[in-house]
């Protein structure tokens, strides 16, 4: 345990000492604050006149303000966040000759990799929680709406899977790391990843979809449901759909399963919120809870592959 | 009392017979020059008995201890000085020293004193704060030294601890060594091509050339075998160039 602490503390402070993490930081804060301001805009003229509707807090994540809204942002560039910050962590040490220096040392062997994951970790942590509390912070001034307790919890759920998610990216960088011995190839190993998740997963899902249901179409609503079913099934393999799916649950209690059938613009939504009811926290936790777990189900699976195979390599590879 | 002993130690990496065999044992307070061609499986043999690699065979005894069973305890008491060792680049000396010292569980006092006489032994103090990505070759070379130093080790490792150093440093590290082991009882596996060095210092040396320990024993002792002179008449060079020409 020892060993992991003082890991643990060593890169924390090489990351935050880092340009790489300034990068991260500030690109983030600065798309954040934008999405979210012009999200708030947006919410705030709709809004005007009429009796706000619940949850209008929530909306400044889902609502997309320039283009895309935070929630999705967060989706698909929390990935890259995660993957930058791994995809260097062994490799980098053994081509510095750093990594036989620091086993000869009194730890175990996962040490070096849990110290190193944690200290991503904590770093994922802090950026996340704090763009939050900040994007809070300017929605409060801008739409001067106060969030409710469920609210909060709601967003604190949010934080909790997003830090989850991107911790599985991180996991899977590190894994990279151990994998191939050239930082180049690593980085563009994740690279290749994060693409093949990010697009080529729903592409398939639907390809794969349209080919099992040949004759759906407007005449036959059962078939296209069940196409939908079969597209989504197959894309929650992916977990950029995993993180989608749980955050827009937990995030817009209104969100019904089969909304991705109906396009509707925002007052639509509004008036047809208003009778319908909201799921509860509690509902909406007992939703994500298998999606939740998959995440850290596969980041598991990750550690337990990096485990296995940097403990069986031989320092003289190192 | 034999801190360090193997008995028929054999690694055999990615099918090719590395260390073959291998016996050995070296005493306490001793200096022990472990000589060889580059290739012969002195690295290997190192990183075995600090458990970083696991023997195909045989048994390898630290202070009586597995270091395939207790790498930990093992690894606890020896220091060891790799060939072209990295660093953080990022660190200074200071904080090279104290993440070394931080890894070995040293108290917090204790730290910064050894961390300051050992700066000062290897002549780094004035450039202590400098980042080590900043430092020439020689001044990693002795930062290194500096780590073992911190380290206080019952045991240590130094494979070629003077290379890339000026002579006068030189001369300062081996004397370094002499007086830890003097003093603090201190063994030391001394792994080097300078054979001038090795056996000014030294006092057994071990022979490895393929895979395989030719000899080991007092200089003299193996003067006397095999070049048939006496006492101070022979050169360590002349030593193993005979029982390189022989394997």
């Amino acid at each position: 345990m020892h060993g992991i602490i003082t890991i643990f503390g060593k890169e924390l402070s090489d990351h935050f000492s880092s340009y790489r993490f300034l990068i991260l930081f500030a690109l983030i804060a600065m798309v954040s604050l934008i999405t979210v301001y012009m999200a708030g805009m947006t919410i705030t003229k709709e809004l005007e006149g009429v009796a706000k509707p619940k949850f209008v807090f929530l909306m400044l994540f889902t609502l997309s303000g320039a283009g895309f809204s935070l929630v999705q942002f967060v989706a698909f560039f929390g990935p890259v966040i995660g993957l930058i910050l791994g995809f260097d962590t062994i490799n980098r040490e053994k081509n510095e000759g750093t990594l036989s220096k620091l086993l000869s040392q009194p730890i175990y062997r996962d040490a070096v990799i849990n110290g190193k994951f944690l200290a991503g970790f904590a770093l994922i942590a802090v950026m996340m929680i704090s763009i939050v509390l900040v994007v809070s912070g300017m929605g409060l001034i801008v739409m001067g709406v106060i969030p409710g307790s469920e609210e909060c919890w709601r967003l604190f759920i949010y934080l909790i899977i997003s830090i989850v998610y991107i911790s599985f990216w991180l996991g899977a960088a590190i894994l990279f790391s151990i994998l191939f011995r050239s930082v180049a190839t690593s980085a563009l190993a994740a690279l290749a990843m994060w693409v093949f998740f990010s697009f080529f997963v729903s592409l398939g899902a639907n390809a794969v979809a349209n080919a099992l249901t040949p004759d759906a179409g407007a005449s036959d609503p059962d078939a296209m449901m069940q196409r939908v079913r079969i597209g989504k099934a197959i894309s929650l393999a992916s977990p950029m759909e995993l993180y989608t799916d749980s955050t827009a649950t937990i995030i817009d209690p209104m969100r019904r399963t089969t909304r991705s059938l109906v396009q509707i613009g925002m007052m639509e939504r509004l008036s047809m919120e208003r009778f319908s009811g909201p799921l509860s926290l509690w509902q909406s936790i007992l939703v994500v809870l298998p999606y939740i777990i998959s995440l850290v189900a596969i980041t598991a699976v990750c550690f337990a592959v990096s485990y296995t195979v940097f403990l069986r390599q031989e320092i003289r590879s190192l | 009392m034999a801190i360090i002993e193997t008995e028929d130690l054999t690694k055999v990496y990615k099918g090719r017979v590395a260390v073959d065999g291998l016996s050995f044992s070296v005493q306490e307070g001793e200096i022990f020059g472990f000589l060889g061609p580059n290739g012969a499986g002195k690295t290997t043999t190192l990183l075995m008995l600090l458990g970083l690699t696991e023997p195909t065979r045989g048994k390898a005894r630290v202070f009586g201890l597995d270091p395939a069973r207790e790498p930990i305890r093992v690894k606890s008491m020896i220091a060891y000085l790799q060939e072209n060792m990295g660093f953080y680049r990022d660190l200074d000396a200071r904080q090279t020293l104290g993440y070394i010292a931080e890894l070995n569980r040293l108290p917090q006092d204790l730290t910064e004193t050894r961390i300051e006489r050992a700066l000062k032994s290897v002549g780094l103090d004035k450039e202590a704060e400098k980042k080590v990505g900043d430092y020439s070759r020689g001044m990693r070379q002795r930062l290194g030294i500096a780590e073992v130093l911190v380290k206080e080790p019952k045991v240590a490792f130094l494979d070629e601890p003077t290379l890339g150093l000026d002579p006068d440093t030189t001369n300062r590290i081996m004397e370094l060594i002499e007086s830890l082991c003097r003093d603090k009882n201190m063994t030391v596996l001394l792994s080097s091509h300078l054979l001038y060095q090795v056996q000014k210092i030294c006092h057994r040396v071990g022979i490895m050339i393929g895979g395989r320990m030719v000899a080991q024993g007092p200089m003299a002792q193996l003067a006397a075998d095999k070049l048939g002179v006496g006492k101070e008449q022979y050169t360590l060079e002349e030593i193993y160039m005979k029982y390189f020409q022989e394997a």
